[in-house]
């Protein structure tokens, strides 16, 4: 197991029925669904386009990049957008879940038996009071070399 | 003191690039003013060098100095050598304050050779030049060289006295002279006026603004928008005047981004002029237009291929002295840079009165190179051949010299000009020069384009590439649109357009619900009429039997795409996209529309590559045309012209040429009278067009016959000539000839005289029971309207 040496806090949401964070410092905002604007050709990660006031921001459906089940089509879905070098990125999730900060001490490696698309962004599983927390890597998640 | 030295940088950087225009200048003939400028510049240089404690720069600048000095008081032109040795100046100049850029020194090369030099071309001109003051200009002379002083002042100071400088000089340069103070700046401001009403701005803070801008113009749209639906007098009126201040900042701002070309051409006469002494020639460059204004994210993307091109023409252009003298021409060559704005667009012309490009060295090195065969490029036009000086690595340099000749460069300037939805078109003359057209547009940050929908999806279509629309309604979209094998072409004019369809390249599919409701596309096949419509049928709107098509310019070919709607027209803000999309589709950005929502903006270029329409073997064809007769096309058109027997010029209406082919001579066998060759399953009577118009050829029977195949009525006629020549586009004015048989007339094409043949009195001349399979409703072809319909008539009605 990795050492976690300060506390964290992750901003946490929920896809597919699983609770997955990522670091709250990366996170620039969270919106409620928004208008996308699909592109076509491109690969099915890419969940479309989206104005962040002006801004044109590229959308990654985490359900195609964690290689989980396709949405429903009449489920809600909200975004969070990260901060990159290269501008702001979003991720399509299903709702958010709030702020958590879990303690140092239950921080665990993923299991070896972890499906290889989860395992690729997965950096820790924290064990919540009664669910398991997917802390997820944000660099590889808008690294396209991955997707 | 990290500012300073910037602010130096800058400003001698400026300084210098101004000079290598200023001394080109000088060596056509001595100019008082702008030796004064040059002096001031190196003076400047020399006095902010020492106040910074750069020594070898402070030497090098005042050795350069002290020469100026003398022309400055003598007033005579720099020889060569001395221009020479002043732009080195200048060269060693910018490395130093390169290396004050990166280290904060003036670096370790003392220049001692070249100051040697410049001290030498003083003291020489000096003692051959004006005899009053040889000894007190040569006695100043070498001082320099060994202590250089601290103090920027006493050098030029002590040099100028006996002669009373200031006075000596043009007033403009007097009062600059008199302007010297001891700060070192106060000398370059002394230079223009200009300086005071203008100031630096960092180019991310205009980006900056720039993006803002944009943002506000769609702001402002998207408030424009819902005031529809709010009916307040003041607000509407407060609402006018923010639309109005909107757009008045977004053009203020989009000119801060504006430079003149100068800013790309100022090093040209420089490039020019060095260029020319390397190869041994003599140009001279003329510039017009210097001030036609471009967005500087266009200034930056046509540097390189501009200066590849007037590179290109002095090297490769222009002939030698000698070689331009035996021709009769004016030694020296004259390349002339013409720039100015037309329609949104930018035109810049590079003009060379040089050799021109050699077609039949291009059509060598094309063959050489396996680009084409020896028949095909024998059949190809002047323009065709010229066209392959943008194939890669295509090089017609006798040898590679260290200037070009290496077969890099002109498709990079091709590809580079296209990026930015430029376009580049080369026109030339043998023997008498070459002629580069670029256009390309203002600014790449905002620019007009055609909004289209296609599969519940908009996007965005950059106007550059815009040629036209055409709606086909009801029962044309059945006959227009039809299929060469597989692939869709519409009818335009007599040439045939390919089709793309958006929603196919993009996959993009219609909703479910309405394609239920039509016929199931299926696949295209050979059976043309019902493939062509199933094909028509995926776009059609579901209401009114419409099809878009928006026929667009990719580099050299035109395609028309159809789309499911064609919205509007507005300026667009573009938008890069992330480098995750890179390469995702064929998009040149996005871009965010009045209501918020994010368009693709496509890249036709790219577009037309996926779909295919640039290909490397693009044939020109044309359909005939039953209405198409020469009668109604005479006016302007387009026609081929062939050479037959002895070097006689005869014209066919492109509208009647269904193919070229070449046949080896021994494929062609007789039936009778009459000369056939097998042809797509079927044997194809030829007419030996020499023979119908009685001018046989001296030579032999050639091994290869081109044939000029021309069809009607699903029957076809093969037409052979000796050679084709050209496809000429031009306002034809035909002179009737008596007794013309099967010439239409005489014309004057390419400013030759050529007959046009009849197509169609031409054809009467063969054997009719090749086509028995003719149609029942003969009577209504388009061999009715003249005497040899009649007389087809009669042959068929004689069977």
């Amino acid at each position: 197991m990795q050492p976690v040496l300060e506390a964290q806090q992750y901003c946490t949401f929920i896809v597919d029925g699983a609770l997955f964070g990522v670091d709250v410092k990366r996170v620039q905002e969270v919106l409620r669904a928004q208008d996308l604007t699909p592109v076509p050709l491109a690969p099915d990660t890419i969940a479309g386009l989206m104005n962040l006031r002006g801004q044109i921001v590229l959308t990654l459906d985490l359900r195609h990049l964690l290689g989980l089940q396709p949405r429903p089509t009449d489920t809600n879905t909200a975004n969070v957008v990260l901060r990159t070098d290269d501008g702001p990125v979003s991720l399509l999730v299903d709702t958010i879940d709030g702020v958590v900060e879990p303690s140092p001490d239950c921080y665990e490696d993923p299991p070896e038996t972890t499906r290889t698309n989860l395992r690729t962004f997965l950096t820790h599983v924290c064990k919540l009071d009664n669910r398991l927390l997917h802390v997820l890597d944000p660099e590889r998640l808008t690294d396209i070399t991955h997707n | 003191m990290d500012d300073l030295i910037h602010e130096f940088l800058i400003e001698s950087y400026e300084n210098l690039d101004r000079l290598d225009q200023d001394f080109v200048v000088l060596e056509t003939g001595p100019d008082a003013e702008v030796v004064g400028r040059i002096f001031r510049t190196i003076h400047t240089l020399k006095g902010s060098a020492g106040f910074l404690g750069l020594g070898h720069l402070e030497s090098l600048s005042h050795a350069g100095e002290n020469l100026l000095m003398w022309l400055r008081e003598t007033g005579e032109a720099p020889t060569r050598e001395m221009t020479s040795a002043l732009l080195s100046a200048a060269d060693a100049s910018r490395v130093m304050l390169g290396r004050l850029e990166v280290d904060g020194t003036d670096g370790t090369d003392d220049h001692a050779e070249l100051i040697a030099t410049l001290n030498r071309l003083q003291r020489d001109a000096a003692a051959g030049g004006i005899a009053a003051q040889p000894e007190t200009v040569a006695e100043a002379a070498p001082q320099p060289t060994p202590e250089p002083e601290p103090e920027p002042e006493p050098a030029p100071m002590s040099v100028s006295t006996p002669v009373a400088p200031p006075v000596a000089v043009a007033p403009t340069s007097s009062a600059a002279a008199s302007g010297d103070g001891e700060h070192p700046k106060a000398a370059g401001d002394g230079g223009s006026s200009v300086a005071d009403s203008t100031i630096r701005v960092d180019v991310g803070l205009l980006d900056r603004l720039m993006t803002l801008v944009g943002e506000l113009v769609l702001n402002r749209n998207q408030i424009l928008q819902y005031s529809t639906a709010l009916a307040d007098g003041a607000f509407t009126a407060t609402l006018q005047r923010l639309n109005h201040l909107t757009t008045e900042l977004q053009e203020g701002i989009m000119k801060t981004r504006m430079q003149p070309i100068d800013s790309v051409w100022a090093k040209f006469p420089r490039v020019v002029r060095d260029l020319s002494m390397v190869c041994g020639k003599q140009v001279r460059i003329e510039m017009e237009g210097r001030e036609t204004e471009l967005d500087r994210t266009i200034i930056e993307a046509i540097k390189d291929p501009m200066t590849h091109l007037v590179r290109n023409s002095v090297d490769h252009g222009i002939e030698s002295p000698e070689d331009r003298v035996r021709a009769g021409k004016h030694p020296q060559g004259v390349m002339s840079l013409h720039a100015y704005h037309e329609g949104g667009q930018v035109n810049i012309e590079l003009t060379d009165d040089g050799a021109g490009v050699d077609v039949d060295r291009v059509r060598a090195r094309a063959i050489e190179r396996g680009l084409v065969t020896p028949e095909q490029a024998a059949r190809l036009s002047e323009r065709e051949l010229v066209g392959f000086i943008f194939h890669p690595g295509f090089s017609t340099a006798a040898a590679v010299t260290n200037v070009s000749g290496r077969g890099v460069g002109m498709d990079v300037v091709k590809t580079n000009i296209e990026r930015i939805g430029g376009v580049l078109d080369v026109q030339s003359t043998m023997g008498k020069g070459t002629t580069v057209k670029v256009k390309i547009p203002l600014t790449l940050a905002i620019v007009p384009a055609l909004v289209v929908t296609s599969g519940d999806q908009r996007f965005a279509i950059p106007q550059v590439s815009l040629l036209e629309l055409v709606r086909l309604e009801g029962a044309q979209v059945r006959t227009s649109i039809e299929l060469v094998g597989d692939a869709p072409v519409l009818r335009l004019r007599g040439r045939l357009l390919p089709i793309v369809y958006l929603n196919r390249e993009l996959g993009v599919e219609r909703r479910q619900t309405w394609r239920d409701k039509t016929a199931p596309p299926h696949d295209t096949g050979p059976d043309t009429d019902a493939a062509a419509a199933a094909a028509v049928n995926t776009a059609i709107d579901d209401q009114r039997q419409v099809v878009n098509i928006v026929v667009l310019q990719a580099g050299d070919h035109t395609f028309g795409l159809v789309v499911d709607r064609i919205n509007d027209s507005q300026e667009i803000v573009v938008k890069p996209l992330g480098k995750q999309l890179k390469g995702s589709g064929p998009y040149a950005g996005a871009t965010i529309m009045g209501d918020g929502r994010v368009a693709l903006i496509l890249d036709i270029l790219a577009l037309a590559q996926t779909a295919h329409v640039i290909s490397d073997t693009a044939e020109r064809s044309g359909r005939a045309d039953n209405e198409a007769t020469l009668d109604q096309t005479l006016d302007r058109q387009t026609v081929l012209v062939t050479l037959v027997g002895d070097g006689k010029r005869i014209a066919i209406p492109l509208a009647q040429v269904d193919r070229l082919e070449v046949f080896a001579a021994s494929a062609l066998s007789m039936a009778g009278n009459q000369p056939v060759v097998e042809y797509r399953g079927q044997l194809m009577p030829v007419i030996h067009v020499d023979e119908l118009l009685g001018c046989y050829s001296q030579d032999d029977m050639p091994s290869l016959i081109n044939v000029v195949v021309h069809q009607c009525r699903g029957r076809t006629i093969g037409l052979a000539v000796r050679r084709v020549l050209d496809i000429v586009d031009e306002h034809i004015a035909v002179v009737a000839l008596t007794g013309g048989g099967a010439l239409a007339g005489s014309a004057l094409i390419n400013g030759q005289v050529t007959d046009i043949l009849d197509v169609e009195s031409a054809i009467t001349t063969i054997d009719y029971r090749f086509f028995e399979s003719t149609e029942a409703d003969d009577t209504s072809t388009g061999y009715d309207n003249n005497t040899g319909g009649d007389r087809t008539n009669e042959l068929v009605g004689a069977l």
